[in-house]
């Protein structure tokens, strides 16, 4: 309990030094969102009409301070600003909508990735030298190795473009009526299937060398020799003593692994235009949409924060070290 | 064991003179990586795209951005990889894109490792509320995601080659922080740092005399693995087009061929090779890392060893590996 309560305060000061960070970048990097967006306008804009666009972004005359606690009270409101490249809709239903679309995919590639990876990892580790260590992790490696982005393209015009056997945007066909219906959950899956295979193998080396460098040295331990001695069945000393424990490294590492995971499904979903987060985010920076920019930010950051608190919370069920430390 | 033995063996050390150290003691990292067959292959490929780097001038005369003919042109006699959506000559794009993609992911690398071992080590060595203070500094930047916090940087800064440098080092320099404060915190217990202290030398000395060189393998694992970093997150942003467009990069040719509509018109040639340089330089750099990890991780060496050792014997090796150090 006490360990889940320090890991909570670490992440609302995590939290709020994000939305410090979202509040003080716009304010004090050379170029602000005002004199972004009127550049291309050039002269036409009078004095005043400048002043009245920085007061509606927020940038008004008031002392730094008083802005920034005006930012606090509108955010605890759940009030992020209006989007003004799809105006008028709030900042925060255009999150929640990219929010969807970001799990679903993120989450499936999670798992999948997650499971192929560890076992491979395994049975590399296992059977170290064998044909399949020689050949399987450097083989990922070599695929990880890619830009997520390239790899997305090159699925792209292969199996998009050239076979035509996958749509190549978006993330269901517009024909299709959303809701519980097959017609819709079959487009869906079709629209899922190049994303999720390029960001599944771009993240299975993460796992696979994750596991099976702390497979051998758990291997080395005597336990493992114990087990051997007692004469246990292979299967049962492989994944009941030695990947039980080699596992935990993987999730406390989870936090950090995040973060790449997350980058590269961004990228995936632009090449794909997939309507999550990072197609988004990267699509307000391109239209200089600056409240849904910093709003974007914040939600994935939220999410992320939250990702680990959950694995958190995990950690202490599979580690009875943590609880009673 | 072996290795004690072996040097008792020779002529007491009194009468010789005392030799300088031979490259292969002064750098052993170096010798290791250069004995590990992936990491060969990762030092030559590596080399290659450096050198060609260099020798842009040489390899691919003239200016890389001039028009040349066909726009998304076919491989051809004059375009032997083609043309990109501006008519630009792929092969001079790619050759000189090098330039900046290497510079930006060394440059990023080299920042990243001052701010980590700074901040690792500071933390490590003086402990107390400073430690405490740099920790929580650390694991925010971890947990904070790196590409949204980069794009929002990017966006707002004006982009060219520096900033870019900045914002990546501002970003990606926590992991090997963490990494290095754990070994400070190892090697500050061990009996020469006590001995030091004994001695009467001062802080100081004692890190940068006595730490900092056993930290180096960490250090050189790290700058490889920040250059990695640097180059696939530069690149990244460059095909976002939030880096300076005019110039030309790796990722920049990426962004000019999928906002030139290059793929939907099927000239794959426009994507591969400079995507293909980025992919071979990440390749390049892991594999130098799977030597360096035999560095830090000695039981991972002892494993090769053993199975030299075994080849071609009837005796089978169990499932732990004993760690040996083969005598250099």
């Amino acid at each position: 309990m006490k360990y889940i309560l320090r890991r909570l305060g670490f992440y609302l000061i995590a939290l709020f030094a994000a939305v410090t960070l979202d509040f003080f970048l716009p304010r004090l990097l050379p170029g602000d969102p005002a004199t972004a967006i009127l550049a291309p306008m050039g002269s036409r804009m009078t004095d005043v009409q400048i002043q009245a666009l920085r007061q509606v972004l927020g940038l008004g005359n008031e002392p730094l301070f008083q802005q920034y606690l005006t930012f606090l009270k509108h955010l605890f409101q759940g009030d992020l600003g209006v989007s003004y490249a799809q105006f008028p809709a709030p900042v925060t239903s255009v999150i929640a909508t990219g929010f969807r679309w970001t799990l679903l995919l993120g989450l499936t590639s999670l798992t999948i990735s997650a499971i192929i990876g560890h076992l491979i990892g395994i049975l590399g580790a296992w059977r170290r030298g064998s044909s399949f260590d020689i050949v399987m992790p450097p083989l990922f490696n070599f695929i990880g190795a890619f830009p997520a982005f390239f790899l997305a393209l090159g699925a792209l015009f292969i199996f998009g473009l050239k076979l035509h056997w996958f749509p190549i945007a978006h993330a269901y066909d517009v024909g299709t009526t959303p809701g519980f219906n097959q017609e819709y959950i079959l487009s869906i899956l079709k629209h899922m299937v190049l994303p999720l295979t390029v960001s599944v193998l771009v993240t299975l080396q993460i796992w696979i060398m994750q596991m099976r460098n702390t497979m051998v040295s758990v291997l080395a331990e005597d336990y493992i020799t114990m087990a051997e001695a007692k004469g246990l069945t292979q299967n049962r000393i492989m994944f009941g003593f030695a990947a039980r424990n080699a596992i935990l490294p993987s999730v406390t590492g989870f936090g950090i692994f995040l973060g790449s995971i997350l980058s590269g499904q961004m990228l995936i979903e632009q090449v794909f235009s997939y309507p999550g987060l990072g197609f988004l985010m990267i699509r307000a920076v391109g239209a200089r949409d600056y409240p849904l920019m910093g709003g974007l930010f914040l939600g994935i950051t939220v999410g992320v924060l939250l990702a680990n608190f959950l694995v958190d919370i995990l950690y202490t069920r599979i580690d009875p070290r943590v609880r009673s430390g | 064991m072996s290795e004690e033995i072996v040097t008792t063996n020779k002529e007491p050390a009194a009468e010789v003179k005392p030799k300088r150290a031979s490259w292969k003691q002064r750098f052993p990292w170096l010798y290791i990586i250069l004995r590990h067959p992936q990491a060969r292959i990762g030092v030559a490929i590596l080399a290659a795209l450096i050198l060609m780097s260099i020798f842009a001038p040489l390899i691919a005369p003239g200016d890389p951005a001039a028009f040349t003919g066909g726009i998304n042109g076919k491989p051809s006699k004059e375009n032997p990889l083609g043309t990109d959506p501006l008519g630009r000559d792929e092969l001079h794009l790619v050759v000189w894109g090098g330039r900046i993609t290497l510079v930006v992911g060394l440059g990023t690398a080299a920042l990243a490792m001052v701010i980590a071992t700074a901040v690792g080590m500071i933390g490590g060595y003086f402990r107390g509320t400073l430690d405490d203070i740099l920790v929580l500094i650390t694991n925010l930047f971890l947990v904070i995601p790196g590409l949204p916090l980069l794009i929002i940087l990017a966006a707002y800064l004006h982009p060219n080659t520096g900033t870019v440098i900045l914002t990546l080092a501002f970003t990606g320099w926590a992991w090997n922080a963490r990494i290095i404060r754990a070994m400070t915190l190892s090697l500050r217990e061990k009996d020469y740092v006590a001995a030091s202290i004994v001695a009467g030398e001062g802080n100081f000395t004692i890190i940068f005399r006595q730490i900092l060189p056993n930290l180096i393998n960490l250090i050189v694992g790290g700058f490889i693995g920040t250059t990695i970093y640097g180059i696939s997150a530069s690149t990244a942003l460059a095909f976002l087009g939030l880096t300076d467009m005019e110039q030309i990069s790796w990722g920049t040719n990426l962004f000019y061929a999928q906002n030139g509509n290059a793929l939907l018109i099927g000239a794959w040639w426009v994507f591969v090779p400079s995507g293909l340089c980025v992919a071979l330089a990440a390749l390049g750099l892991a594999w130098i890392n799977f030597g360096m990890d035999e560095i830090t991780n000695p039981r991972l060496r002892a494993e090769r060893e053993l199975r030299n050792v075994l080849k071609g014997t009837k005796f089978q090796r169990v499932r732990a590996t004993p760690v040996l150090r083969r005598e250099h």
